[in-house]
Formats: structure tokens, C-alpha cells, sequence
């Protein structure tokens, strides 16, 4: 026997023997254990479905037919592709975006340059004008089909008109998709008014204070230090608020229905009466919610970006 | 005497520039004033005028034109939570005669002609949308809590790529994603269920709380941990007792934005229910339909899921640009 195999006695020695390991988790055990129900969770309800619609998408399926998906191909895409009444909807969608989120933008940028200084009570003033942001899209379309109501509506009544004078904003085919760009305007424009008043908290005073000794105008000073120093900011919200109008469902579902006619059709609502009821095209619908979803994501992924760089330099 | 006094004052250290606040200045810093006070309550005159309207008689609510000063009643609230019948005349004169008797709520609906038969089907639908988002709220932020705190901590491979992936699912437009979810929910019976919805809330609200989260436990110095770890703590103790008490607030923020997204989420719940696990943003909808459009009971309805989110947003300032960035701008 090498004496190297003999094990030395320390037994009786306490401070020889090892010491107990602690039961305890590693870090990396820890890691995957925090992170494995969300991402399973996100595979299991979001990708795993968008594969079985990108399946759907090439078949002929109805969901409440008994008869199983049948292969069509490209099928799907060409109808989509070729319904002149779909691309007319991507317009009203697109109008719709284009008049929104410039209209957001504009009124959010102006409304933080007001709030930029304080002043008394301006944190309360900044918290109330941000209050529509947070309240439940379909609830504001339904209370604001109230308000536009020509005959006991307020909106009329406060642009001067008397009763039943007025336009009737959601039954003519012309104002109808005006009166969603108010309301969305109304919910949104304090979202970008929140991101640009961060923004420009966040210009460095010295900027101003150098334009000054070199005696910049003001316009001067707007130009080349205001609005290059809030762009980033005033991006994401552009983007985000892009994202959200071709997304856009619940705002119209309450206030126009898609009426007058097809006169607020945004694509998201219309993708909801091919896919569920009362059409129930799923194959058809999956074709068209992919075709949507290509366009999101593209947009998203420019929007991300754009977070990601701010996140690293602020 | 006082004005020896007034010399004596500590120097003013930081230039205010006295001498140059001119009265353009002033006047241009006056019309800000006005202008975002004038905006502010225009913005908030439908509110207002919802509230109004909640408290209005069936005339009054559809007055021409729009009536600001009328008699507040409860018609509005009464109709909303209840079903009735109409009474004929013999039944009303009877009612009538003991209206003292009747408890408040079915007096003012027989003096409109109508009895009280049960609490309405809005009353369940407002128990189940609290029900599913509290559920799926609690879910989302405490698995939201966690991976957060993964990505946070710990050199995760991919990481960039997982947390892109992660805030993309929320980017997708829900009406595209429901149309498999229904179909997956009616092979598993999860069509209709409350355990569907939650399970569904759960999964839009994790993706804002991992990035919410991971903002607010970024911000949390890693030197607490390594001193507990240090001092004999395992890594899971020192989670739980020096990261979670100091991210109360951040989940605290967090537990508020995802409750509110799930109780006025409305897209998912009209897809995916029908009846018994609808909740209310979809059948506020749906009330428009029956008996004439009764505007005081849908303001009244409206006013309920409003004023909790309004009372909210206030009690969020401090973290409303965190909220609506994902977490990734903080003031």
C-alpha cells in the first residue's frame, strides 16, 4: 500500500475535518431559476402561438368550421394583398397615425415648454394634464361619444354652436376619423408632453448660459440646444405613439364602432371582424395580422433601439 | 434701524439676476401660467362633465342644451348595478303607497316607474375584472421581481437579446396575438375561464415589469448584497432581505401600472370571454344596446372604473415617465 493512499486520521480532530457544506444555491442555479418562469411563459403565450398563426396564415381555416386547415400556400397573402378595401383601410390607418401623432407631438412639445419652468403648483398642473393617459381607451371612446353628441354634447356647445347647429362629429363619414385624432390627441399629447419635459429638464444649464455670453437669439438658442438636446426623447415618443396608433382597437371600438360606413376602419379593428366574429376567416385573418405584425415589429425594433441608446447615455 | 438690519443679511450666494427679470419676462412667464392652467382644465372638462352626468336624472343627462346646473340623483348608479322590471300601474300605486317602507334605491326606481328585481349583470363583471387583475397583477410583479433581479445582477448570456425579446412581446398588437391564443384556449378549455384571462394579463403585464423592475433594482447598490454575502448571508437571504425591502417602492410602482393595464384592458377580455369571465371595459361597451342608450348609467359606470385610475395617477407622479418608458428614462 503507497503510503500516499493512506488517508490521514482526523476524526477526532474537529479542526481537521471539512466543514459542512451549506446547502445553498449557486448564483447560476439562482439566475435560471429567477428567469426561466417568465421566459417560458413568454414562449408559451407568445411565441408559440405566433408560429401557429404563421401555420394558419398559409391555410384555408375557419374557427368555428369542424372541417381541419387546409394548405393554400401564399394564398392568404395574395387576397390580402390584392382586397383594394384592405389597402383602403391601411390609408384610413395611416392618416390616422400621420394626424395623431403630429398633432401629439406638436401639442406635447408645446405644452412642456409652457410647463418647463416652474411655478406654483405647476407639479400638480403637470399631474392633472396627464391624467387621460392613464384611463381605459374604450371607456374614453364611449364617454366621448357623449360629449360629441350634436344635440346634449358639450363639444359643439363649447366651439359656440347651438344645439343641433353643429357638425355631428361621428356620424359624417368626413369628421368621424377628425373626432378619434381629437380624442386620441386629448389622451396622448400629455405622453409626449411627459417625455419632453424629462427631456428637457435634462439640457445642462451651462448650454444656455455659454449661447448667452455669445448673445444667441432665443430663436438661436431653440434651434441649436432645445430641440437637437430633446430629438432623442421626442423620438421614442413619436415611435411609441406609431407603434400604438397601428395597433390602435380599443379608442375606436368605443367611440365609432369603425362607422360611419368604413369611414374609422383602422386595420386592427378590421383584422378583429375577419378573424373573429362575425366573419371568422382565421387563415385569412392570421395572413393579415401577420402582414400587420411585420410592420410593428420593424417599427419596434427602431423604437428599442432608440431606448437602448438613451438608456446608455443617460 | 431696520435697514442696517436688512444689510446685515447673509450674501446672496447664487445670481438671481434681479435687474434682469424684465417686464417681458414676467409677462411671458405669466401666459405660461395661463395657458397650462387653461389647458389643464380643458383637458379635464370630460372628466368633469362624466362625472356630471353620472348624477343626472334620464332627462337631464340628454338636456338641450347640456344642463351644468341640475339636481344630482343616484338614478344613474341604481340603474347600473341593478336589473328591473317595468310595474304596471296597480303594482306602482301599491309600491307607492309604501314608498317609506322601500329601502332608498328601489323607492327612486319605483318612482320611475320600475321595481328592483336583483343586482345586474355589471356587478359580477366588475367582481371578475377585479379578481383578474388582482390575480394576474401579483403574478406578473412577482416573476417580473425575479428575472429582474437575474438580469440585474447577474451575467445572464444573450442578455441584451433576451430583454429585447422580452419588452417585444408587449410591442405586439394584441387583436394578432389572440387569434391562436383562441384557439389554443379553446383546445384546453381555457376559453371563457378566469384562469385564461389571468394567465394571458400575467403574460402582457411581465414583460413591463421585468424592465420596470430591472430600472428600479438597477439602482440599488450592489455593495448591500456583497457586504451581506460577506457576512455569511446566502445569496437568496440577502435577496430577500436587503434588495427586496430597499425595491418596496419600485414594486410598489410596479404592482400600480400593471393593475391598471389590466383592469382597463378591454381587447383580450372581448375575444376571449363571453360571459362568465368578461369583465367590464367590454360590457360597458355592450350596455349601449339595451333600452335606449341610458347615458347616466354608462357615465356612472364609466365615473367607477375612472376615478380609481384618476386617484392613481396621482399617487404615480413621481414614477408615471418610468411607467410609460419601460423603466428606461428616470427624472
Amino acid at each position: 500500500m503507497a503510503f500516499w493512499n493512506k488517508t490521514p486520521k482526523t476524526d477526532g480532530d474537529p479542526l481537521l475535518r471539512p466543514l459542512p457544506r451549506r446547502r445553498q444555491l449557486s448564483d447560476r442555479a439562482i439566475l435560471w431559476l429567477f428567469i426561466a418562469p417568465t421566459l417560458i411563459l413568454l414562449v408559451a403565450m407568445n411565441i408559440f402561438p405566433l408560429f401557429y398563426s404563421l401555420f394558419l396564415s398559409f391555410t384555408d381555416y375557419s374557427a368555428i368550421s369542424a372541417s381541419p386547415p387546409v394548405w393554400v400556400g401564399l394564398g392568404n397573402y395574395q387576397r390580402v394583398l390584392s382586397d383594394k378595401q384592405l389597402w383602403t383601410y391601411f390609408a384610413i390607418t395611416g392618416r390616422y397615425a400621420l394626424a395623431a401623432v403630429g398633432l401629439e407631438t406638436l401639442l406635447g412639445f408645446g405644452l412642456a415648454m409652457v410647463l418647463r419652468e416652474k411655478f406654483h403648483a405647476s407639479g400638480f398642473i403637470t399631474t392633472l394634464i396627464l391624467v387621460p393617459m392613464m384611463l381605459s381607451p374604450v371607456v374614453v371612446g364611449l364617454f366621448w361619444k357623449l360629449i360629441f353628441n350634436p344635440q346634449s354634447g358639450i363639444f359643439n356647445y363649447l366651439l359656440g354652436f347651438a344645439a343641433g347647429q353643429g357638425p355631428d362629429w361621428l356620424r359624417d363619414p368626413k369628421l368621424a376619423l377628425w373626432a378619434v385624432v381629437i380624442v386620441d390627441v386629448w389622451m396622448w399629447a400629455p405622453f409626449v408632453m411627459l417625455l419632453c419635459l424629462s427631456g428637457l429638464n435634462a439640457i445642462p444649464e451651462y448650454l444656455y448660459e455659454a449661447a448667452v455670453i455669445d448673445r444667441a437669439s432665443p430663436w438661436f438658442q431653440f434651434w441649436r440646444i432645445t430641440l437637437p438636446q430633446v430629438a432623442p426623447l421626442l423620438l421614442i415618443a413619436v415611435l411609441f405613439r406609431t407603434i400604438e396608433a397601428f395597433k390602435a382597437f380599443d379608442l375606436v371600438m368605443g367611440l365609432t364602432g369603425g362607422g360611419p360606413g368604413d369611414a374609422t376602419e383602422l386595420i386592427a379593428v378590421n383584422l378583429y371582424r375577419i378573424a373573429f366574429p362575425p366573419q371568422f376567416q382565421t387563415g385569412l385573418g392570421s395572413a393579415l395580422a401577420y402582414i400587420i405584425l411585420v410592420l410593428i415589429v420593424a417599427i419596434s425594433n427602431l423604437y428599442i433601439r432608440t431606448l437602448n441608446q438613451i438608456r446608455g447615455e443617460v | 434701524m431696520k435697514t442696517t438690519l436688512r444689510r446685515q443679511r447673509a450674501p446672496i450666494v447664487q445670481s438671481i439676476r434681479v435687474d434682469k427679470i424684465s417686464g417681458a419676462t414676467r409677462l411671458v412667464r405669466a401666459i405660461r401660467i395661463v395657458l397650462a392652467v387653461v389647458y389643464a382644465i380643458l383637458s379635464l372638462l370630460p372628466v368633469l362633465w362624466i362625472g356630471m352626468t353620472a348624477f343626472k336624472s334620464r332627462p337631464d343627462a340628454t338636456a338641450v342644451p347640456p344642463k351644468v346646473i341640475f339636481k344630482p340623483t343616484l338614478e344613474g348608479f341604481v340603474s347600473l348595478l341593478t336589473d328591473r322590471a317595468i310595474l304596471n300601474e296597480a303594482r306602482r300605486q301599491e309600491l307607492l303607497a309604501h314608498a317609506d317602507e322601500l329601502p332608498w334605491y328601489q323607492r327612486l326606481m319605483v318612482q320611475q316607474g320600475m321595481e328592483i328585481t336583483g343586482p345586474s349583470q355589471y356587478v359580477s363583471r366588475l367582481w371578475n375584472s377585479f379578481i383578474i387583475a388582482g390575480v394576474s397583477t401579483v403574478a406578473a410583479v412577482v416573476l417580473g421581481l425575479l428575472a429582474a433581479y437575474a438580469f440585474s445582477r447577474f451575467p445572464v448570456p444573450g442578455k441584451g437579446d433576451l430583454l429585447f425579446f422580452i419588452l417585444s412581446t408587449r410591442m405586439l398588437p394584441p387583436v394578432v396575438v389572440t387569434i391562436p391564443i383562441f384557439l389554443m384556449y379553446r383546445q384546453l378549455g381555457l376559453y371563457d375561464t378566469h384562469i385564461g384571462l389571468i394567465l394571458l394579463y400575467t403574460v402582457f403585464n411581465l414583460s413591463f415589469s421585468v424592465w420596470l423592475m430591472k430600472g428600479f433594482l438597477d439602482e440599488i447598490p450592489r455593495e448591500y448584497e456583497e457586504a451581506a454575502l460577506v457576512d455569511g448571508y446566502t445569496r437568496l437571504q440577502a435577496f430577500f432581505k436587503v434588495v427586496l425591502p430597499n425595491s418596496l417602492s419600485g414594486l410598489a410602482a410596479t404592482t400600480v401600472f400593471c393593475l391598471i393595464f389590466a383592469w382597463n384592458e378591454y381587447a383580450f377580455a372581448l375575444m376571449l370571454t363571453t360571459d362568465r369571465a368578461r369583465t367590464a371595459p367590454p360590457s360597458i361597451t355592450t350596455m349601449l344596446g339595451r333600452g335606449g342608450i341610458e347615458w347616466a348609467s354608462i357615465a356612472a359606470g364609466s365615473l367607477g372604473f375612472l376615478i380609481p385610475v384618476v386617484l392613481v395617477t396621482f399617487a404615480l407622479r413621481k414614477y408615471l415617465l418610468r411607467g410609460v418608458t419601460f423603466g428606461a428614462i428616470r427624472q
